[in-house]
């Protein structure tokens, strides 16, 4: 470009440069301004502040079950009686259709910790509470489209793809956690 | 061609079939591509198309915070404060909308300015310019209304007295404030009401707009010399060569708003609106945003509370008359002596009331108001009828090209051959 730059002869090649460096400048600064209009969309910082949620765990007795907020969805925490674990042990791995052991997704073994979205279409599937249709496996059943959960929130039967979801948790004490 | 289409002279494929069929491209380039513009704009030709600019970026920004903002007297308040520490960006994006409405008033003052100055008023613009004049006014209502938004203190009692404006006004008063309060005061349906006429509003702009700038397009740019093009050697086509000058100008521009914007984005607003709104205690020194300042100190000025109504809203509403005070058939004021003195005063006197609003209503000040007042209606209503008899104008030039040009009028080819790409 620079080997032709004066105007006297020709000035394409020095036009075709100028307009190229200006779509280049117009382009990175269209750039520079939807990006914080773009970034102003994603959650803002006190939405993310209440990421986590802390559960006291005592007052839950066996067999009981608390739903929880976080980050807007319904958490389960469930004492889970020596039945129910057993049950949940009992099923051969190999014959479910999202295959995972039961210790795989607990911390402690009484203490089952999911989120309540059914892996289906979203909904959240009954079961809390001991009046609850809990399904054919004694877990959690979904009305939405009949999806039926295990004891330990594995899904066992109906068109929900994937075990309910085991959120990010830890202890903080011995009955106390922190989710997020 | 098939018949039904527009007989489109663009080669790309696409871009022919689109415009055979809704021939904007043709239009476009009617309009912004081969317009042809008289070629000896200078820079105040800017401030049409930098107006322009801002009422976007207005509007972008305004949606994007109203996507964060809750018009609700008891969450409206902290929901600006989440914009400013929370959201993401959400500081610099109202930055930009609050100091934005300045820019805008700073551009269109200039842009009136401009119009006053060369004449750009007189016929055959009259229409033209008179829709200028009510997407003036619209601007002012969404100003005034966004300004109660984030319901500070300043937000609160501007409403309660712009709002009791309309009080003055003999029988009808009190029910017009009822009407506009929707309550027995400023509160939260008024703070509803205002926040969806808020967003409302510049839509209602941008359609004036459109149909200012259709009417542009019918007569033509005035020009800083006020006389007709004669032919294409007085103009240009629009494209490259206002395209580029008005890129100079939104670059400068940018740069005045961004320095405004990141360095001082609370130098044109008052701190008393960073303080909740409390219907019970009103700030002992309350004034409008500095926009306002004139009209303000032209209510304060006179000593009659619905005459101080009346000659506030009727030192904007003369405007629409303007064409029809100003009989003289010269428009520049390059070429009116006498007018052009009388005019700068009248600015000045603009700028007086605008630095004499802000201050308190008592001793010189309000002689000062009165002065500058009775000399802005003076300049419409006296000056300029008897200046359309008396004064004897310059000799206008003979075409616009040939004082740019020097000597006689070029061939027209000549003129346009070297800048044309090869």
């Amino acid at each position: 470009m620079a080997d032709n730059g004066h105007a006297a002869t020709d000035g394409a090649p020095r036009r075709d440069f100028l307009m190229l460096v200006t779509g280049a400048f117009t382009a990175v600064g269209v750039g520079a301004i939807a990006w914080p209009f773009i970034a102003s969309l994603q959650p803002a910082k006190d939405t993310l502040a209440l990421a986590s949620t802390d559960v006291d765990l005592a007052p839950i007795t066996e067999g009981q079950a608390v739903t929880v907020m976080w980050r807007g969805r319904p958490v389960f925490v469930r004492n889970r009686t020596a039945k129910e674990i057993e049950e949940a042990r009992a099923v051969p791995t190999n014959s479910l259709p999202d295959p995972a052991t039961d210790q795989s997704r607990v911390q402690k073994d009484q203490w089952l910790v999911l989120v309540g979205i059914c892996t289906h279409l979203g909904c959240v599937p009954t079961g809390q509470r001991a009046t609850d249709a809990r399904g054919e496996y004694g877990g959690w059943f979904c009305p939405c489209h009949g999806s039926h959960y295990d004891t330990s929130g594995r899904i066992r039967k109906g068109p929900a793809p994937r075990n309910l979801d085991v959120p990010e948790y830890a202890f903080t004490s011995d009955t106390k956690i922190r989710i997020g | 061609m098939s018949i039904g289409l527009h007989n489109s002279e663009f080669k790309n494929p696409v871009v022919r079939w689109v415009d055979q069929r809704l021939p904007v491209f043709t239009m476009m380039q009617k309009e912004y591509g081969t317009f042809p513009t008289p070629r000896n704009f200078n820079y105040f030709w800017n401030f049409g198309a930098l107006a322009m600019v801002t009422l976007m970026i207005m509007i972008a920004t305004g949606i994007f915070l109203s996507m964060h903002y809750a018009a609700h007297t008891g969450l409206a308040f902290d929901s600006v404060e989440r914009i400013m520490r929370d959201v993401n960006f959400g500081w610099l994006i109202r930055y930009i909308h609050m100091n934005g409405a300045s820019m805008f008033f700073i551009v269109v003052y200039i842009h009136i300015f401009r119009g006053m100055y060369y004449g750009s008023y007189k016929a055959p613009r009259e229409l033209l310019w008179m829709l200028g004049v009510v997407i003036f006014l619209l601007m002012m209502a969404t100003a005034f209304m966004g300004y109660v938004l984030p319901w500070g203190q300043m937000s609160f009692w501007g409403a309660t007295v712009i709002t009791n404006l309309f009080s003055a006004f003999p029988v009808v008063g009190s029910h017009i404030v009822e009407l506009l309060w929707g309550g027995m005061s400023v509160d939260n349906p008024t703070l509803n009401r205002f926040f969806s006429l808020h967003y409302l509003l510049p839509f209602v702009i941008f359609g004036v707009v459109f149909l200012h700038v259709a009417a542009l397009h019918i007569t033509g740019s005035n020009n800083p010399l006020g006389i007709e093009p004669k032919g294409p050697q007085d103009t240009l086509p629009f494209h490259p060569y206002y395209t580029a000058k008005d890129s100079v100008g939104l670059v400068v521009y940018f740069i005045v708003f961004a320095v405004l914007v990141f360095f001082a984005p609370n130098y044109l607003g008052h701190p008393d609106n960073y303080i909740p709104a409390n219907p019970l205690v009103t700030p002992p020194h309350i004034v409008p945003e500095w926009y306002f300042l004139p009209y303000y100190a032209i209510l304060r000025a006179v000593p009659d509370k619905l005459g101080g109504v009346l000659l506030m809203f009727g030192s904007i509403l003369i405007w629409f008359v303007l064409p029809w005070l100003d009989r003289s058939p010269v428009r520049s004021m390059r070429f009116r002596p006498l007018a052009r003195v009388f005019f700068l005063l009248w600015t000045a006197c603009f700028l007086v009331l605008l630095w004499v609003g802000a201050k308190p209503a008592e001793g010189t000040y309000v002689l000062i108001a009165r002065i500058a007042t009775a000399y802005y209606f003076a300049y419409f209503l006296v000056v300029l009828p008897l200046l359309a008899r008396l004064e004897r104008p310059l000799p206008l030039p003979e075409s616009i090209s040939r004082p740019v040009l020097g000597g006689g009028p070029l061939p027209m080819g000549a003129a346009a051959k070297p800048m044309e790409k090869a």
